[in-house]
């Protein structure tokens, strides 16, 4: 398994116990989701909706590209990519 | 604080405490201030707003700052009866909200900046910072500098030169970045993370994003306490756009307009070589699939709009449309403004005004309906666009002889 870094915003702190980077051993985005939660119960369910796609509102990079240009959560990770999760800059109207 | 409750997020609702906060942690939805639109109910009036100072601040009772230090002139730009473009595009009561000649820095950023530099003050910072294709880095960087705060300013290192030297003149440290605006923009959200700086359209978001609803409440305002039927505005990351509509709504929840004043239809303009909102609305999705820009358009140039998906809702809600322009329709867009109104803008707004061209030949407006484009930016900040496009000057010798020859005999009674 490709070990990554992982760059977790202020939203995602408080679950990472204040942590702004982590290790993590995964394959693809998928599976990084799920070794995530693994290691921070509660992160999942902030990155995914109930069923199970990418919250609209959050963003992911791999090696600073956007993982919808690439194969989104079935995007591969090499060893040592660095995987960025940053929150869309929204603040619309209602 | 009694106008404010909270901070709200748009998507699932959890309130926050009144922060330099812009993300729900649970759910990453933006947040949103939330009003006591009655206790503000009680407090605004008709008479009060005109008896206000001649800037955006006359709406503050509906702006989520206390106490406005800076940007004290911003705002209140003229609306202008568009005679002649509204002869040729067969509209009777067409207007242009001209934000071109904004204050201080020449476009409708000078509102949003007023708003979040003063709401920065009130939270004590003491560094102003933007991620920006241009026209905000140049109202941060000026109003940072009147403010007295220090200023990084973050922008896409191919940008039009005179933007570049529009930020610079205030001495603020200007970052450019290699990469477009949405790397810039993710850099900056990293940078916003770590730095605890008033990034204006980050961390400041709720705050800043609010000040664009006094484009609805001017406009409202200086059709005398009516709404336009239609509106046409240039879509980039679709705040600007969502938040004219929120004004109208607001104007009319807390009584400013009639009950039964009708919202308007909602048109939005965006470059056909950055169109992700307009593609989304044309494909009936509720989700933006972000793109990689080439349009000469660059302040609107978002490949990933993050209000996008509220921009789509309001056009279906409001009962309007998007349309796309290419780069020529966008330089004959600038060009036709200036030839009919005398009002020079940007890439922005010819954008906006090729866009509203096709929809009045489409025939989406009645001729006598009161139609609004808002013109957001200046065109002498980025000329460079129209060289090769406009006729040359005539050159002659210091002589009447060569005057007639060359002027005269090839301008009058052609």
């Amino acid at each position: 398994m490709a070990k990554v870094t992982v760059r977790i915003p202020t939203a995602l702190r408080r679950v990472t116990q204040g942590q702004g980077e982590v290790q993590i051993e995964a394959e693809t985005i998928a599976e990084l989701i799920e070794n995530l939660e693994k290691e921070f119960p509660g992160i999942k369910e902030r990155l995914v909706d109930e069923t199970g796609e990418i919250r609209k509102f959050v963003n992911f990079f791999v090696n600073d590209e956007d993982i919808r240009f690439l194969q989104g959560k079935e995007t591969k990770l090499e060893e040592g990519a660095v995987v960025a999760i940053i929150p869309a800059i929204a603040g619309g109207a209602k | 604080m009694a106008k404010i409750k909270a901070l709200k997020c748009k998507e699932c609702g959890r309130e926050y405490p009144v922060e330099p906060l812009h993300v729900c942690e649970f759910c990453f939805g933006p947040l949103e201030v939330e009003y006591d639109y009655d206790e503000i109910k009680k407090n605004i009036s008709r008479d009060k707003i005109k008896k206000g100072p001649v800037s955006l601040w006359r709406y503050v009772d509906l702006l989520p700052v206390e106490n406005p230090t800076v940007g004290l002139n911003a705002g209140f730009t003229p609306l202008v009866k568009a005679e002649n473009l509204g002869k040729e595009l067969g509209l009777n009561n067409l207007y242009i909200k001209d934000d071109s000649v904004n204050h201080p820095t020449l476009s409708f950023k000078d509102r949003v900046v007023a708003v979040a530099l003063s709401k920065a003050k009130e939270f004590g910072f003491d560094t102003a910072a933007c991620a920006s294709t241009g026209n905000l880095a140049n109202s941060v960087s000026a109003l940072a500098a009147s403010a007295g705060m220090n200023c990084y300013v973050f922008i896409p290192s191919n940008l039009e030169t005179n933007k570049i030297i529009g930020s610079l003149v205030f001495n603020p440290v200007v970052v450019a970045v290699d990469g477009n605006y949405d790397d810039v923009n993710r850099l900056s959200s990293e940078v916003a993370n770590e730095f605890g700086w008033a990034f204006v359209n980050i961390n400041l978001r709720p705050f800043y994003s609010e000040g664009s609803k006094t484009l609805a409440f001017e406009v409202a305002e200086q059709l005398g306490w009516k709404t336009p039927d239609a509106v046409v505005a240039p879509l980039a990351s679709g705040s600007l756009y969502t938040k004219i509509w929120k004004g109208f709504n607001e104007f009319k929840k807390v009584g400013i307009l009639e009950e039964n004043e009708k919202m308007p239809r909602m048109y939005g303009a965006q470059a056909l070589g950055c169109s992700p909102i307009y593609k989304a609305f044309k494909e009936g999705r509720d989700w933006i699939t972000p793109e990689k820009p080439d349009t000469i358009a660059k302040s609107i140039a978002i490949g990933n709009p993050a209000d996008g998906p509220y921009a789509v809702k309001v056009t279906r809600e409001s009962n309007g449309d998007m349309e796309v322009a290419t780069n020529e329709e966008i330089i004959e867009g600038i060009k036709l403004l200036a030839r009919t109104e005398g009002i020079f803008t940007e890439t922005a707004g010819g954008t906006t005004i090729a866009v509203l061209k096709k929809f009045a030949e489409k025939g989406v407006f009645d001729k006598d309906e009161v139609v609004v484009a808002y013109i957001t930016g200046n065109g002498y900040k980025t000329m460079e666009v129209l060289e090769g496009h406009l006729n040359k000057p005539i050159h002659i010798k210091p002589t009447l002889a060569e005057f007639k020859e060359k002027v005269v005999g090839q301008t009058i009674n052609k």
